[in-house]
């Protein structure tokens, strides 16, 4: 192959290691760096240009493959399997159509900062920009849904690469990266040897917040009268420290405690302080307390546009402190009063020493608790019943209820029953709550569970769904039967994209413009011919029992839950409108809305 | 509905960044994919080992799309340092341009004063036509080119601004 002898020659000399260590192919390096990097499973997909990768893999039986169905699925295992383990998640799909399809998955990742490595065949060297079969100019599509990426042209050059995109992926504020590798660098030959730690020349991540800055918090916050603590993925980011510390901060301080989608299980749900989540779908209680509190004091978490709603009119008479790895995420949306650039768990610690230094004693917030028991007391996620349908709330409440005692992971699609998901399964710990946050990625729930079961065997894990998103990657039901998965299944069918029809219910005076999920297959056979056991909850009489059989049958189990059609997600922050304008039931929905709401998302 | 806009202000960004492939796509497709505007761009390596390169953007925008840029390129792995010229302190910026001036007569007089005037150098001549260079600021080559656009301007390429911060101290 002359072509790999030449990108061979054309390396860099490295005359100390080049007599040491022994000449491997690209794959090869690419398999031992991923051993060295501690990987054990890693989700793909094998075509044209990835084959000499494959091959190599056959050889490192300590990296468990897991062949999903489409490479989508590959990014949302991943994705799972590094929320649910706090270990990155590694990808490996072919050139051209392998990498587009990985994309939306890279996307999610980068939205929802999680951090993951996607390693894509590409042509060989001397094909690149001849159109090739199966090119695409990987780098260039994802170039800016990456946190970075690299096409590797010398297999010299690859353990440093994949070092340092570990690295890159892993630190400061997490994400995906891709690294594209031709197919000839993968059969061409260079030394190995394991890279030295990164010292990166520009890419230096924050991780201590400024002294100066954590004692001018510190004092806002022994100001406040009315404080809130405002947390969000970031805090599950950082790890369980992070959430031990917001624990420890939150007992201190007696601050009632609300966090965004991405946040839940950082704080305790069965605790007194907490306020359940913010934002549009968001509890009456959180979102008042946000509006009148005087010191809103920001983990982890970005002022995303479904958490303020109405940007004049987001806690107008709050000081905001603001602490994020991402300088980035400061001001971006809201201006806030004090940034702390670092981790969030180091500057809780840090926050929680000062404090302990200056003698500190809890606060009598008994008047800022009195008027936020008021807020609760509206009992904002409360639902009526009585019909004869099941009530999607009342179906993910008994969830709950009979799931107690046991170590359950819950991933999600995206919709409806997502924020039912949100609003009804409590979570008591980090990294339980798998969702698809920032992209809002149909689809995710399935893959997402499978990754999770992988990195976490005992554990129950359940991916509650909806009769549409489940459809995106329904055929990883297969990989979940392939590698003997215990993986549950529990869609909320409403024969209906829900969301969709809330908001054309609330936006288009009931136009239900395609949202109606016709054709729907039976899912029960659909389970059955994957292998997997079905279940169909018809009714209230089914409802207990059917979760009962879904926990206690082995191996994958799909359960189609038929619930209320036309139930709506309650409470709710109309688009443009203001936290104090919450919707609670829907006889507070006037049915129409002007042009300046309709065109926000 | 109408869409409203901010008023803006225009910014110059000196950048040090690793001179790699692609770097320059990373940095151009930031801006066009946050909408931010990007006025005038260069790029070229100034270190002897080729390993670094200064990219300076004219950019404008109001204040915090400002800091939203510079936070959004800072965050870029191979950018090791993002300055606002505009932001910290006294700054001398040129632009290089290459203006073609065609005409006889009158017209060819007036076009060789005015670029004595603005210390424009002719750097090509034909009986008919002339090509000034010019260095200046972005204000001074704007100025030029329009009172040659009165006497036979044909066409001008410009390079975009660089800039550095005034005493010894480097960015």
């Amino acid at each position: 192959m002359a072509d790999t002898q030449a990108v061979a020659a054309s390396q860099p000399a490295a005359p100390a290691a080049r007599s040491k260590a022994r000449e491997r192919s690209g794959a090869d390096i690419l398999c031992e760096c991923l051993v060295d990097l501690g990987v054990e499973v890693v989700f793909g997909y094998p075509g044209g240009a990835v084959l000499p990768i494959y091959d190599a893999l056959y050889a490192h039986p300590k990296i468990k493959h897991i062949l999903v169905r489409h490479e989508q699925a590959a990014t949302h295992a991943a994705e799972g399997y590094a929320r649910s383990t706090g270990k990155p998640g590694v990808v490996l799909v072919t050139s051209g159509p392998g990498a587009t399809n990985a994309i939306t998955g890279i996307t999610d990742a980068l939205m929802d900062s999680i951090p993951m490595i996607v390693i894509t065949g590409q042509v060989a060297t001397h094909l690149i920009g001849t159109d090739a079969f199966q090119e695409a100019d990987t780098v260039g599509l994802t170039r800016h849904c990456t946190k970075h990426n690299y096409l590797v042209k010398t297999p010299g050059r690859l353990a440093h690469v994949i070092h340092e995109a570990f690295h890159i992926a892993t630190s400061g504020r997490p994400g995906p990266v891709v690294i594209d590798i031709p197919k000839d660098v993968q059969v061409a030959t260079a030394p190995y040897s394991r890279p030295d730690p990164i010292d990166h020349p520009s890419y230096r991540p924050a991780f201590h917040g400024d002294p100066r800055l954590i004692e001018s918090a510190v004092e806002m916050l022994m100001a406040a009268e009315r404080p809130i603590l405002y947390t969000g993925g970031g805090v599950i980011n950082s790890g369980p420290e992070a959430a031990a510390h917001l624990r420890a901060l939150a007992a201190m301080t007696g601050a009632p405690v609300t966090s965004t989608l991405m946040g839940l299980g950082a704080f305790p749900a069965s605790s007194p302080q907490w306020l359940g989540m913010l934002g549009m779908h968001g509890t009456y209680e959180a979102n008042f307390a946000m509006n009148k509190a005087d010191l809103i004091l920001c983990l982890g978490a970005r002022f995303d546009d479904r958490v303020t709603g109405r940007l004049d009119a987001f806690s107008p008479n709050s000081k905001k402190i603001h602490v994020d790895i991402d300088r980035s995420s400061v001001n971006k949306n809201v201006l806030v009063d004090l940034a702390v650039i670092g981790d969030v768990g180091s500057v809780m610690a840090d926050m929680i020493a000062l404090l302990e230094k200056r003698g500190y004693t809890r606060p009598d917030f008994a008047e800022w608790w009195a008027r936020i028991e008021g807020w609760r007391a509206r009992r904002s996620l409360d639902y009526v019943e009585g019909g004869e349908e099941i009530m999607p709330q009342r179906a993910i409440a008994d969830l709950f209820a009979a799931t107690r005692g046991k170590d359950v992971i819950i991933t999600t699609e995206v919709g409806q029953h997502q924020m039912w998901a949100a609003q009804h399964f409590h979570f008591d710990d980090p990294n339980k709550w798998l969702t698809s946050g920032g992209l809002g990625t149909m689809g995710y729930g399935l893959p997402a569970a499978i990754g999770a079961q992988l990195g976490n065997p005992d554990a129950l894990v359940i991916d509650i769904a909806g009769d549409a998103s489940i459809q995106m990657n329904i055929q990883e039901l297969g990989t979940a039967t392939q590698y003997r998965l215990p993986v549950k299944i529990f869609i909320l069918n409403n024969e209906y994209m829900g969301m969709v029809r809330q908001w054309q219910e609330l936006t288009y005076e009931s136009r239900y413009s395609e949202s109606y999920s016709d054709s729907l297959p039976d899912f029960v056979k659909l389970a059955e011919a994957y292998g997997w056991t079905g279940i169909r909850i018809d009714g209230h009489d089914d409802l207990a029992a059917g979760i009962q059989r879904m926990i206690d049958t082995p191996g994958p189990v799909l359960v189609d839950c038929r619930v209320a059609k036309l139930s709506n997600c309650f409470p709710m922050i109309p688009s443009g409108a203001a936290h104090t304008d919450m919707l609670l039931d829907p006889s507070m929905v006037s049915g129409t809305m002007d042009d300046e709401a309709k065109a926000l998302v | 509905m109408h869409i409203t806009e901010e008023q803006s202000q225009r910014h110059v960004l000196s950048l040090t960044v690793a001179n790699e492939a692609g770097i320059l796509a990373r940095i151009a497709g930031m801006f066009t994919a946050r909408g931010y505007n990007i006025d005038s761009l260069t790029v070229a390596d100034i270190t002897q080992d080729h390993s670094i390169s200064r990219i300076t953007i004219v950019t404008n925008g109001p204040p915090r799309m400002i800091d939203q840029i510079i936070a959004q390129l800072d965050r870029l792995v191979p950018v090791h340092r993002v300055v606002d010229l505009t932001e910290v302190g006294p700054y001398v910026e040129r632009e290089l341009a290459l203006v073609k001036v065609a005409g006889t007569g009158d017209h060819r007089i007036e076009a060789l004063r005015l670029a004595e005037v603005f210390r424009a150098k002719v750097v090509d001549t034909t009986i008919e036509s002339f090509i000034f260079e010019i260095t200046g600021t972005t204000e001074k080559i704007d100025t030029f080119a329009g009172l040659m656009r009165q006497i036979g301007l044909v066409e001008i390429g410009r390079t975009g601004v660089v800039g550095l911060i005034r005493g010894k101290a480097a960015i």
